[in-house]
């Protein structure tokens, strides 16, 4: 009898986050976090350092902290794209959203009127739902991809004019901003659209993940989505 | 026509001098020893590069930094090249017989002359209700215009002619403007020399490339020659090391400045200005704003002049109305959203446990 007991307490799951995209979402979590402190501390750098230069490497390090993780977001970057092809219809969400279609909006209209307490209750998708979406694919992605090209160019200033760096990113990027100086300070202004971009998904995570129909945070560890209720999902259809 | 080396050598200048200006030069260039022999040979058998060199809107520090070429000679190489041409504020000519050369020697040198624009044209002066930069009774536009169709090769010397300067400062009112975005000027090539003044070995070495070589410099994507260009001054800061240890001066009379820390922190521009400075540095190599302990304004870099204090490590950003920075800015939002997130989870809260208490 008892089995029938958990049984009924089951709730319904769907795997949707493969072990690609977990592992992806973690790891550059952390290279975001270092990233943002290691470069709010290249503009603004710590007080200095008593003693002999050769005996300090301090702001060698912070800068080494960035432009290693900074290769890890890139390189992660890429990674997530190519799985976005290869992986399940969760995985390209946030590179292709379907904006052509109208019942599209509808649920991006819904969803907003879910934040403005306004809809009774959110709908339920199994992957993100489409505000999520719009503001994953405007803010973040192409957010990543602005610092990843204007932090590339940067970074080409140092390794010199014969690098791919410099070639590729500098030799352009910086006559378009006009000079080093813009291309930094948009740069800085783009860390902290990603600031408050983190700040709005861990706050809508957890709160969907307590008041919405279906789990949110747990999604991103085990990969499963699981459902408060036996309704239909709808997935905006 | 003289050569180079006829003209010094009639200044009493000893050849020993000579061949040291040959292999300092190829060096700044960043040539091979070798080529130092080609300059000196290029420098004896070619008839001098004819300039003119025109003013516009400028403060005449491009002039003052040529004239202290570091090397005694360079000094008299170019001063003779130039003298017998025109130069308005060195030259010996004046009224008249000064504007009658600038049409000698457009005539007799067609597309062979290089013009060296020191300064910009103000395109909108009527715009405030009068004139000035009045040459020969002409506005400056009109004689620039005029020489430029004419020129081989255009030389933008410093930020007035490569990028606008002070005087394109916003609001920008007489309507300064860079000779690469004048209309109507023809089709010679540009090569910009920025730096508010560039430094006169750069200055030199330029004109002298072009002796020797018979083409432009190489230059990258804005028009500057690569070899002097290429790199940030904080690439070759002798400061570097202080900065990667992370030891900066933090005021301007504290231990850091007298023990000659990094000057980051009090606005130096060194790591996005791309200059010789801090290779060739100036007055003969003697020594360069940081080396004297004054933080690096950014002078050859495009809009040095508008993007706030120059004692600032962040730029200004004018947008937000009033002076911020990406920092200033970047909180006020983070703070603004974080505030919005606080009363939504409140609303949240409050709106889940009277849901709650309705079933």
């Amino acid at each position: 009898m008892s089995s029938e007991q958990i049984q009924q307490r089951t709730e319904p799951a769907v795997y949707v986050y493969e072990v690609p995209v977990r592992l992806w979402h973690w790891v550059n979590a952390l290279a975001i976090v270092v990233l943002c402190i290691s470069g709010y501390f290249i503009g603004s750098p710590l007080p200095s350092v008593p003693g002999e230069a050769i005996d300090n490497y301090l702001m060698g390090y912070i800068r080494f902290a960035h432009f290693a993780a900074a290769y890890i977001f890139v390189i992660g970057f890429i990674g997530r794209l190519y799985w976005a092809i290869i992986g399940n219809r969760q995985a390209r969400e946030i590179f292709l959203p379907p904006l052509h279609r109208l019942g599209y909006w509808g649920g991006v209209w819904h969803e907003i009127k879910w934040y403005l307490f306004l809809a009774k209750e959110p709908r339920k998708y199994t992957g993100h739902n489409p505000l999520a979406v719009l503001a994953m694919h405007f803010i973040f992605v192409w957010g990543a991809i602005f610092m990843m090209i204007t932090g590339l160019a940067l970074y080409g200033e140092g390794s010199g004019y014969d690098s791919w760096q410099y070639q590729w990113f500098s030799s352009w990027v910086i006559p378009l901003f006009g000079q080093s100086q813009d291309v930094h300070t948009f740069h800085h202004l783009g860390m902290w659209l990603i600031i408050v971009f983190v700040m709005i998904h861990i706050y809508v995570a957890i709160r969907e993940d307590i008041m919405s129909r279906q789990s949110l945070v747990s999604s991103m560890i085990s990969g499963w989505r699981t459902f408060r209720d036996h309704r239909k999902v709808d997935d905006g259809r | 026509m003289e050569t180079f080396y006829e003209v010094i050598r009639r200044q009493g200048i000893s050849r020993r001098s000579f061949v040291k200006f040959c292999s300092l030069t190829a060096a700044a260039m960043g040539l091979s020893p070798a080529y130092a022999k080609k300059i000196e040979e290029a420098m004896e058998t070619k008839p001098r590069i004819p300039v003119l060199w025109l003013h516009g809107l400028e403060c005449t520090c491009c002039s003052e930094s040529f004239i202290r070429s570091g090397h005694p000679l360079a000094k008299d190489v170019i001063l003779s090249m130039i003298s017998l041409d025109y130069d308005d504020t060195i030259m010996a000519a004046a009224g008249h017989q000064a504007e009658a050369i600038v049409e000698e020697t457009i005539e007799k040198y067609d597309g062979k002359f290089i013009l060296a624009c020191e300064g910009n044209p103000g395109l909108e002066q009527q715009n405030t209700g009068g004139m000035s930069c009045i040459i020969a009774g002409k506005p400056y536009t009109e004689q620039l215009r005029h020489a430029a169709k004419h020129a081989q090769a255009i030389i933008s010397w410093g930020s007035c002619a490569s990028w606008g300067c002070v005087q394109a400062a916003a609001p920008n009112p007489t309507g300064a403007t860079p000779i690469h975005k004048v209309p109507d000027l023809g089709n010679a090539p540009i090569i910009k020399v920025p730096g508010c003044p560039p430094i006169a070995e750069v200055m030199t070495a330029v004109i002298t490339y072009m002796l020797t070589f018979e083409r432009l410099p190489p230059l990258d994507r804005l028009g500057r020659p690569k070899m002097f260009y290429s790199q940030r001054i904080h690439d070759k800061c002798y400061r570097r090391p202080h900065f990667d240890a992370g030891q900066f001066v933090e005021a301007w009379d504290d231990e850091g400045a007298r023990k000659g820390y990094c000057l980051y922190k009090l606005g130096c521009k060194g790591p996005t200005t791309y200059n010789a400075c801090s290779t060739i540095r100036w007055n003969g190599g003697l020594s360069f704003p940081i080396q004297a302990g004054h933080p690096c304004i950014g002078c050859s870099e495009d809009g040095f002049w508008d993007k706030g204090g120059f004692y600032d490590r962040l730029s200004g950003i004018h947008q937000f109305g009033i002076e911020e920075n990406a920092d200033q800015v970047g909180m006020v939002a983070a703070g603004v959203v974080g505030g919005a997130v606080a009363v939504h989870a409140g609303v949240s809260a409050l709106k889940r446990s009277k849901d709650s208490s309705d079933e």
